[in-house]
């Protein structure tokens, strides 16, 4: 049993195609590689999303600040 | 070289490591750089003469020892054996090979690539004691983990007759553990005897931030790093051998790259793997530390390595995905760790390198369970026990330990840390001394002449 699908390299490697863990397997026969695809894209997407939020918690931070007009003549005077 | 085929192997692999070595150049470069940046102004020269000068003295101590340890003792010794005498003996600094030899043309090329590895891992471990050891105490440092113990970590586990390869199955291709836990767990070693800089923790414990002088320089450093790191992930690799030139259980004809064990791998994969274990990190760092750059390059950086023990197998989206848990448990413990024992890391080095390097290997045993470790007959396979096992000897039991005992010795003779008023003048007080009064002198001199120049005309 090996997640690469082979357990020694007693093979002709012309043989050989992919090694990574998981190839040819699925689930409810959706193949690894787009299962990992869906993950990856999902992670990509979920990026987006937190970061949107935290910029946004930064923004209002800056909006809101209590000093805000006399750190925006200095930041003016600091180019 | 009897053929036409034979010698062009040998130049292509001689002219292939070359090249990875001047790559690998770039990773010195970048941390003298972020090192510098990351330093106070008062501290400028030793930083940048602490990090520079392990060259040399890696270097010369890596001919004279360090290249023969890494031949000699892959069985413990003690473990798969004794000390590998023959296979040591090409690799003596008195043998013919190490020098000018027409018979020998991949000597010298994979002793450079070894010898730049055995640099990183001492300039990892410099970073961590910014502002505060004495450079004599750092340097003999550099030498134990470049020259000794590296070479010790890479026999055991990162060569293809390694005990740990054969008896727990340890995988690390591009050296997660055997270079940066390894490294990381030395850091950390030195770090718990050294202490904090002074300033860094308030009365009540909660740790200041001491911000770098000019953090640009620092995050440039980070990207020459991960330009050297193409490099390093090359020297990993033997670029093209056949199935007899590996000895080992394959069969056929199809010629192949391989990783250090010898099983086979391609510039393809680490192409893809290590692009995405880079991307991971830069994502979840830019998320974890709130768009910090310090720790967004960092995470890049603690990604690739996570990633690096199974970079030569992994599909991209595992790499990627492992890259990104590597770097979130990374920066949450080094957070952690400074705030439960005060250990002031100044760069975070132990995080990145350390504990990722750690993560890495242990998730690689379950991402390649049951994988060959080796085109060896007999080898174990990889797993989940065998990796974690690897982790702790090349975090603890190479890196840690060793660091800790020789900085308490170093500390018990004071030769380990400099005064505190050394370290509050800053370490280049008597230079800086010197120019402002070379400086003073040469604008008095200036400013005589000058109304010299002008007395005639009044």
């Amino acid at each position: 049993m090996s997640t690469i699908g082979y357990s020694n390299w007693a093979v002709d490697l012309a043989e050989v195609s992919a090694v990574y863990p998981f190839h040819g397997g699925s689930i409810a026969g959706v193949s690894s590689e787009v299962i990992m695809v869906v993950i990856g894209v999902a992670f990509w997407l979920l990026w987006h999303v937190c970061q949107l939020k935290e910029e946004q918690e930064e923004i209002d931070y800056e909006v809101n600040h209590e000093n805000r007009d006399e750190n925006i003549r200095q930041s003016l005077e600091r180019y | 070289m009897d053929s036409n085929i034979a010698a062009l192997t040998t130049i292509f692999v001689e002219f292939y490591f070359w090249v990875a070595i001047v790559i690998m150049f770039l990773i010195h470069v970048g941390f003298c750089m972020y090192e510098v940046g990351a330093a106070r102004r008062r501290n400028h020269r030793h930083t940048l003469m602490k990090n520079t000068m392990l060259i040399p003295l890696v270097t010369v101590t890596f001919f004279f020892f360090g290249w023969w340890i890494y031949w000699a003792v892959p069985n413990g010794p003690g473990f798969t054996g004794g000390i590998l005498w023959d296979d040591a003996a090409p690799n003596a600094p008195w043998s013919k090979n190490m020098g000018a030899n027409i018979s020998d043309r991949s000597t010298g090329a994979f002793w450079g690539a070894f010898l730049l590895f055995s640099w990183t891992a001492a300039s990892i471990v410099s970073g961590s004691l910014l502002e505060r050891i004495r450079s004599g105490a750092f340097w003999i440092h550099a030498v134990l983990i470049g020259s000794v113990f590296l070479l010790i970590g890479e026999a055991w586990g990162w060569h293809y007759g390694g005990w740990m390869v054969q008896l727990l199955g340890y995988h690390d291709a591009y050296a997660s553990g055997v270079i940066h836990a390894l490294a990381g767990g030395y850091a950390l070693g030195v770090l718990v005897v050294l202490g904090p800089r002074l300033g860094k923790f308030a009365e009540d414990g909660t740790p200041r931030d001491i911000m770098p002088h000019n953090p640009w320089l620092v995050t440039i450093g980070l990207f020459l790093i991960y330009t050297g790191f193409w490099g390093f992930y090359a020297a990993c690799n033997v670029p093209i051998i056949d199935p007899e030139g590996i000895g080992g259980q394959i069969t056929g004809i199809t010629w192949t790259a391989t990783n250090i064990y010898g099983g086979p791998t391609s510039l393809s994969a680490i192409t893809f793997n290590f692009l995405m274990s880079l991307s991971g990190g830069l994502l979840v760092g830019y998320m974890v530390s709130k768009g910090d750059s310090f720790w967004t390059y960092s995470g890049g950086l603690a990604g690739l390595i996570t990633a690096s023990a199974g970079n030569d197998l992994y599909h991209p989206i595992q790499a990627m995905l492992i890259g990104g848990i590597g770097t979130y448990f990374a920066y949450k413990l080094h957070h952690w760790v400074e705030r439960t024992f005060k250990i002031d890391d100044a760069v975070g080095a132990v995080a990145v390198h350390g504990y990722s390097g750690f993560i890495g290997i242990v998730i690689c045993g379950f991402m390649l369970w049951g994988a060959p470790s080796s085109p060896f007959e007999d080898y174990a396979a990889i797993n989940p026990l065998g990796q974690f096992v690897g982790a702790i000897i090349v975090f603890v039991v190479l890196g840690f330990i060793p660091a800790f005992i020789v900085s308490k010795i170093m500390a018990g003779l004071g030769v380990l840390r400099v005064p505190p008023e050394v370290e509050l003048l800053g370490l280049d007080f008597r230079e800086s001394e010197a120019y402002d009064n070379a400086v003073a002198d040469v604008k008095a001199a200036e400013a005589a002449k000058a109304a010299k120049a002008r007395s005639p005309q009044q």
